[in-house]
């Protein structure tokens, strides 16, 4: 069985890296970096649903990240939900939000699902900029905290903040991976990659392609949604720039470099790209410049993103 | 009650008729072979009854039901399956996975069973897994089961295309030149399973150049030119046509349908 040991080799080394990496860092912020690329990485497997398996693009992903962030900053002061179930209302709107746009949309064929989105993701930023009496405007507003690391501490566990975020955000992470991975090998994922290879014949033997692109397309708000949330939770603190334009792109950046066809590559896709900036810092004036470099020289010459393509030349070797 | 029934079927494109009041019927059992010079319409005519393009004119009635212009996947829900001339295969899937695709409609369930992996779901998956390695045995690709799609011959990937066509144990089948660019060997392979496939009670619509793989296996021919029926008969009624023999061996009407 081939399949079930790709789905449980990509687990095991997500499982292992965030288990073992901790012994290397040289001091505690890179906890904070760590649990940022893992939150990161769960957005960006959303986007491997979406684009790496059904073969859609959405450039306005950060607007459910926006919508899982600022769940968790309103609902708990004006609904009285605890931060944990605020994630929940946050997924469910942004579930909702995305079957309300997708649905329209997604019944043409071509681009029109990224410009959708990116009108959607465009509305979403514009309301939590302007709405201050609710979102706090452009200056963000504050996030209560989720709790559950004091009740660690009340049960012997005693972590730091970036500990416990590191590992939190790293469970969620491996959760989210696992998910996608199921629905990879399942009918329902066999289906999407179905109409990702032609359109024609997935409707030839019965698929019904409108409906599955709306299915991932949910699912994959789903994931930013929950990603969003985390981020707040962490910092306690949420800007509109969660929602912004240029984090949709990112999102998509990181899936396309790491190889958004597969789980393992677009989350390396996501360390990269979290971890650059934080090397870059010291030609902080080219950041941009090598960031649209490395992702010009991967398109030219590793087309199917970094992680496959290496994982490729390799097996070729082998052979 | 006839299990197919094209009525009146036409089509223009920018003025031009691709295809005019073109009429007949398809029973179980039955290999219906549409046979015409390049250009007649035959693939347009496919197009229309399998819900590519949505007919100028007349109906497609399938089981007593009219489903002209219906979506594809609709039509397949109600058991009509087709392959492709340019063939349309999943590039980015394994041959097995493939054919499994055939299986969708028995195989699909809920998506948060497939999510979580549930028993349901593997149950499906299991199934749809085993049937879909029983057809590529039956047409000969079983070993080739794990290889990218993409990676095969263009007799292999027909083969693969027909497969994945059986898988949803279709009423009717239209096959789209499914012997074009194969050599001999393979088309007599296809001419079995083609045969074979009828006998077990599914209705064959077939467009087809190879003139004795044809008059072979068709229970019933129906001959296009420039878009409309100029005959319909059995094999051998067709083949003494005097309509026929002259747009296939070329009065000057004929000769320049190509296109």
């Amino acid at each position: 069985m081939p399949r079930l040991t790709a789905k449980s080799a990509t687990l095991l080394v997500l499982a292992a890296l965030i288990a073992v990496t901790p012994f290397f860092f040289p001091s505690g912020y890179y906890y904070r970096v760590g649990a940022l690329i893992f939150v990161n990485g769960l957005a960006v497997t959303g986007i491997v649903i979406l684009t790496g398996y059904a073969g859609q693009i959405s450039l306005g992903h950060a607007g459910f990240a926006g919508i899982g962030g600022y769940a968790c900053a309103l609902a708990p002061t004006h609904l009285g939900l605890h931060p944990s179930l605020a994630v929940v209302l946050g997924a469910a709107i942004s579930g909702v939000l995305a079957y309300l746009v997708g649905r329209p949309i997604l019944r043409l064929k071509g681009y029109y699902l990224a410009v959708a989105t990116l009108g959607f993701g465009i509305l979403v930023s514009m309301v939590l900029n302007n709405e201050r009496q609710l979102t706090g405007g452009p200056d963000g507003i504050a996030v209560p905290e989720l709790g559950l690391r004091g009740l660690l501490k009340d049960w012997g566990l005693d972590l730091t903040n970036g500990q416990f975020w590191y590992f939190f955000c790293g469970i969620a992470l491996l959760i989210g991976a696992w998910i996608a991975l199921n629905l990879h090998q399942s009918p329902s994922g066999r289906a999407l990659r179905a109409l990702h290879g032609s359109e024609i014949a997935a409707g030839t033997v019965g698929i019904d392609v409108a409906r599955v692109k709306l299915q991932a397309f949910v699912i994959s708000a789903v994931y930013a949604s929950v990603a969003g949330s985390l981020v707040a939770l962490q910092n306690k603190f949420i800007t509109p720039d969660v929602a912004g334009f240029m984090h949709s792109i990112e999102m998509v950046t990181m899936a396309v470099l790491g190889g958004a066809g597969s789980v393992l590559g677009a989350i390396f896709g996501a360390g990269i790209l979290t971890l650059l900036p934080q090397a870059l810092t010291v030609f902080a004036e080219y950041e941009q410049l090598v960031l649209g470099l490395v992702m010009m020289l991967v398109m030219i010459f590793l087309r199917e993103g970094l992680l496959p393509s290496v994982l490729r030349k390799l097996r070729g070797r082998g052979e | 009650m006839t299990l197919l029934s094209v009525e009146g079927l036409g089509i223009s494109f920018g003025g031009i008729k691709a295809v005019h009041d073109v009429s007949f019927k398809v029973e179980p059992g039955e290999i219906v072979s549409v046979i015409g010079p390049n250009g007649a319409g035959k693939t347009t005519l496919f197009n229309m009854i399998s819900g590519v393009y949505r007919p100028g004119l007349g109906r497609v009635v399938l089981e007593g039901e009219d489903v002209t212009g219906m979506a594809p996947f609709r039509l397949a829900q109600r058991g009509m399956s087709r392959t492709f001339q340019n063939l349309q295969i999943f590039q980015n899937m394994t041959v097995l996975e493939n054919a499994i695709s055939g299986f969708h409609l028995q195989e699909k369930g809920p998506v948060l069973a497939d999510l979580l992996h549930l028993p349901s779901s593997r149950r499906r998956a299991r199934a749809a897994d085993a049937g879909a390695r029983a057809l590529l045995a039956r047409v000969g690709l079983e070993r080739a089961a794990d290889r990218e799609a993409g990676n095969l011959s263009y007799g292999s990937l027909k083969r693969l295309e027909i497969a994945r066509a059986l898988a949803m144990k279709p009423k009717v089948l239209l096959l789209d030149e499914p012997a074009a660019g194969c050599n001999a060997v393979e088309t007599e392979e296809i001419d079995h399973l083609i045969a074979e496939v009828a006998a077990s009670g599914t209705a064959i619509l077939l467009v087809e150049h190879d003139m004795k793989m044809v008059m072979r296996i068709s229970s019933h021919i129906v001959v296009l030119d420039h878009g409309e029926k100029i005959a319909e008969g059995s094999p051998a009624e067709v083949s003494r046509n005097p309509a026929v023999i002259a747009a296939y061996l070329g009065t000057e009407e004929g000769a320049d349908a190509d296109g």
